[in-house]
């Protein structure tokens, strides 16, 4: 993949207020979460939102997020999660792989690696047939995920070969995530993680 | 929502959402910031040609939508989903309470989709006893409302943060502080327990895929995501128009929706679901996935010639966010439940000629919307085709019955337009320019005196022409000059302007043709479509486009309305056709004329110094999209100063005005501050309406601006 689209793809994916970091290996990730998940502030007690004037209904949901901090990480290869695991384990985190259900006040870190990536527009394509992966890249507060170099493509046109091949298997639920979930439905005034993660990192792993 | 059923209950909302200074601020705010999002997110890409492609693809898809319906069917069928298709909108949701019974749900999680607020579809649902949660922040707020949106893409950004604050206050019963940011993350938690317990998910689809049965969904905020994955079903209400043949042809649009929308490159997430997926909170571990597609008239307007173009429609939005209008009375008073130029029509077809008869009438014509839309629907012309179609069902108004009458007989129109000399003579000011007060019959006078209106001039254009004549003994170039009505017989020192700046050339021949008429834009604008085909015919006979290089007119309006209704209006007349054709071919505006065709130096003129701003005619800039001339025509002779918002209409609009004195008061103003503010002594145009609206309104506020037109400010100084 060519040194332009790798700029193009960061410059775009930086627009939308994702932090990206070139990394040289799959180490370099699992350490990376980890280390965001023990520097992040919602890794202390509160879920985003919680410490808002919210109905009591809505904080019953709150409470049931108990202290620990989580990564989510469904479907990945099961060497990576073992590694993965090592060194949320030192650090004291706790891994899942699955049960998502259950943590659907949200978790602290959503880990996950890309299927495609699109220059163009900064997107990342995730094959989230996976209900875990589904529900992982949505309840964490921070999503971080790696996106392979050599599979970087320029426009969305240039995946389609790529992305059928994917959608003609059924079931499917591919998802183009581009930036952190965001709304400017009140008076137009940019707001990030009204629904889904409040960050997206993207580990551009180079693998080429 | 638009409900009046008098035009003048509708005229008296108009005013009031003319005085809610925050949604009239929000509004404007946007309009400016949008242009430039949306020139930044295509930067270095071909819009107009993705626009056609856009357009091309949507025609075939539209013309081929049972075909693809019943593949979509068998495709998604062998998948396991149930694909269903309603006539109706209250079949659509009857289908879908149908769904909710069958599958024992009771609470309902919603992603936002224009479709189910075509259909009422929430209010069905609670009349069957489900509860229904909407889940995009936007349609959330005004779900609590008990509002429709106002606009398709951001449905409340009508509401302030205040507002939502005191909302939210009720749900949370809690004390809310209005930082918008604490908002969205009191949304965010509130709504997360509704996912959780609710066991129907209803979304709308941006696409749904033929060649894969794919449903495409575009959000920014990912409660599509959530509302498609948590409860155990999934019902998806589609639109027949949504169904693409291919991937490539939803990637296509998928380049235009953001950006058109709102300036976006893409959406935060864009979601492809193939199939009945993973659901761990159904019996067996998948989802039991409905897809409704919704005919409700869209099959019959897929075979209506004139407007099947409608369904090209990717509900972007873009042209409420050009609209002027839009801009000034907000989305519940500028559609029913659609929106902006489409929301108009669509009104029409979805919900009915009653709440559309006011709508139609409420448009400018500036072609803005025309300009922007990301599926090239030529929405100005089908509003006024819309217009009058109402017309010929409901009947004619006797205003507009009667300038239709006299508009066909061109004999009678103008002498009863320089009869008018005489009787405005009483109602005329001291030195006889503008008129003191209007006769009471036309209008209500207190209504139109934002600006001073003019007298008919002392002697028409016509009438002089014998004696101003230049002549030409060996022309290069044929000319035929088509005044217009206004120039004809209100300002005829306009066109002696042109022909001194064109005949000082010595190379043009230029001819004034007697039997030509009003061009017909006012009476297509007021719905008389049959008298508008009758002075067409009567134009193109009177100017045999064969003995003439070009055919220039002065006034952009007449020049767009010529070159472009004239083909679609004459569509029929097939003894005229190749003469149409030519005749559209051959308009030209003077700027053009006089700086690209004929190249004139700024060496013909004397430089006056003068800083001179310029007010871009509608059918100027956006009807014949001449843009560069005009200006470097200006800056031949003066010093052209760029003003703000140059190219938005200045509320004139011909009758428009007269229907709508309070919009066009309002626009006008918001020009007058624009040229204001650029420390000009003098304002150049190319169109003589936007001279009346300008001067009169610089008049009317005692402003020292002079308002002229190109030529005029070209002929003054000529060498």
């Amino acid at each position: 993949m060519s040194q332009e689209h790798i700029e193009l793809f960061t410059k775009k994916a930086e627009a939308v207020s994702a932090i990206i970091k070139p990394i040289g290996s799959m180490d370099e990730a699992y350490a990376y979460a980890v280390d965001v998940c023990l520097n992040k502030d919602a890794c202390q007690l509160l879920l985003s939102g919680c410490e808002n004037a919210i109905s009591d209904e809505a904080s019953e949901l709150c409470v049931a997020k108990a202290a620990d901090k989580v990564i989510a990480a469904p479907k990945l290869a099961d060497d990576q999660y073992a590694e993965l695991a090592k060194a949320a384990d030192k650090a004291g985190v706790k891994l899942i792989a699955d049960g998502l259900r259950s943590h659907l006040a949200g978790i602290d870190i959503g880990f996950a690696v890309a299927d495609l990536g699109l220059a163009e527009t900064g997107s990342l394509v995730l094959d989230s047939s996976s209900e875990d992966l589904r529900l992982s890249t949505m309840v964490s507060e921070i999503n971080v995920v790696v996106l392979p170099l050599s599979k970087l493509r320029a426009t969305s046109y240039e995946a389609e070969a790529e992305l059928l091949p994917m959608m003609q298997k059924s079931p499917n639920y591919l998802a183009f995530i581009t930036g952190a979930s965001r709304t400017a439905d009140i008076e137009r005034v940019l707001a990030i993680g009204v629904h889904g993660p409040l960050e997206l990192h993207i580990l551009l792993l180079e693998d080429a | 929502m638009q409900t009046a059923v008098k035009i003048e209950e509708y005229l008296q909302e108009v005013e009031e959402s003319l005085g809610n200074e925050f949604q009239r601020k929000a509004l404007d705010t946007f309009a400016v910031a949008y242009r430039t999002g949306r020139a930044n997110a295509f930067a270095g890409m071909d819009v107009k040609g993705l626009v056609d492609e856009i357009a091309q693809a949507k025609d075939e898809g539209i013309r081929r939508m049972d075909e693809l319906y019943a593949q979509f069917k068998q495709k998604a069928e062998s998948m396991g989903v149930h694909v269903h298709l309603a006539k109706t909108a209250h079949e659509a949701n009857e289908i879908i309470a149908r769904i909710a019974k069958e599958n024992d749900c009771k609470k309902v999680i919603k992603a936002k989709s224009m479709t189910a607020e075509e259909t009422h579809l929430n209010q069905h649902l609670e009349g069957e006893g489900l509860k229904i949660v909407e889940s995009d922040l936007g349609e959330w707020i005004i779900q609590m409302r008990g509002e429709g949106p106002s606009h398709m893409v951001m449905p409340a950004i009508h509401l302030s943060r205040y507002q939502v604050a005191d909302l939210f206050a009720g749900v949370t019963k809690k004390e809310q502080d209005p930082d918008i940011q604490k908002l969205v993350k009191v949304a965010r938690r509130e709504l997360r327990k509704e996912y959780v317990e609710a066991d129907m998910g209803i979304s709308g689809s941006n696409f749904a895929v033929v060649e894969t049965g794919t449903i495409g969904l575009v959000t920014n905020e990912g409660n599509a995501r959530l509302a498609t994955t948590l409860p155990r079903v999934h019902v998806a209400l589609v639109g027949l128009e949504k169904l693409t043949p291919t991937l490539h042809d939803a990637l296509r649009i998928l380049r235009a929706l953001p950006r058109n929308a709102t300036g976006q490159q893409i959406t935060s997430y864009v979601t492809w679901i193939t199939g009945p997926n993973e659901c761990t909170g159904a019996p067996d571990n998948k989802k039991v996935m409905h897809v409704v597609f919704m005919d409700n008239g869209r099959k019959a307007l897929a075979q209506d010639k004139d407007f099947s173009q409608i369904l090209r429609c990717i509900r972007c939005g873009a042209c409420a966010n050009v609209c002027p209008v839009y801009r000034l009375v907000g989305g519940h008073k500028y559609g029913h439940v659609y929106i902006g130029a489409i929301g108009l029509i669509m009104t029409y077809f979805f919900h009915g000629r009653d709440k559309a008869k006011f709508l139609v009438q409420n448009c400018v014509n500036c072609g803005a919307c025309k300009e922007i839309c990301a599926a090239g629907i030529d929405l100005p012309r089908l509003i006024k085709e819309i217009h009058a179609r109402i017309q010929d069902e409901d009947g004619h108004p006797t205003q507009s019955k009667m300038m239709g009458m006299v508009l066909k007989n061109r004999t009678l129109f103008h002498t009863l337009l320089k009869n008018m000399r005489w009787a405005q003579k009483p109602f005329a000011e001291r030195g006889g320019e503008y008129i003191r007060h209007l006769p009471t019959i036309f209008m209500k006078e207190k209504d139109q005196d934002f600006r001073k209106l003019p007298t008919i001039a002392k002697k028409a254009f016509r009438d002089e022409w014998k004696s101003i004549k230049p002549t030409v003994t060996n022309p290069k170039l044929r000319v035929a000059l088509f005044s217009g009505c206004v120039q004809d017989f209100v300002y005829p020192e306009q066109m002696k302007a042109a022909v001194k700046v064109i005949a000082s050339t010595g190379s043009v021949a230029l001819d004034y043709p007697m039997k030509q008429s009003c061009c017909g834009l006012p009476v297509n604008m007021m719905g008389e479509k049959q008298a508008a085909k009758e002075v067409a015919r009567q134009n193109v006979l009177a100017l045999d486009p064969a003995d003439y290089d070009y055919i220039m007119t002065m006034c952009a309006s007449c020049a767009s309305h010529l070159k472009h209704a004239y083909p679609k209006l004459l569509e029929n007349e097939t003894d005229l056709a190749p003469k149409v054709a030519q005749f559209a071919d051959k308009v030209i505006d003077f700027s053009s004329l006089i700086h690209d065709v004929l190249q004139l130096s700024s060496m013909k003129f004397t430089r006056s110094g003068k800083r001179v701003g310029y007010h871009a005619p509608c059918h100027l800039c956006r009807g014949l999209e001449v843009r560069e001339a005009p200006r470097e025509a200006i800056n031949m002779a003066h010093d052209y100063v760029p003003t703000s918002e140059e190219e938005v209409c200045c509320g004139f609009g011909g009758t428009y005005s007269m229907k709508f004195p309070a919009i066009s008061k309002t626009l006008l103003a918001k020009k007058l501050a624009n040229l204001e503010a650029g420390e000009i002594t003098a304002v150049a145009t190319d169109c003589p309406g936007c001279v009346m609206q300008i001067r009169g309104g610089m008049k009317a506020a005692g402003k020292e601006i002079e308002v002229k037109h190109v030529a005029e400010l070209l002929a003054e100084r000529l060498r």
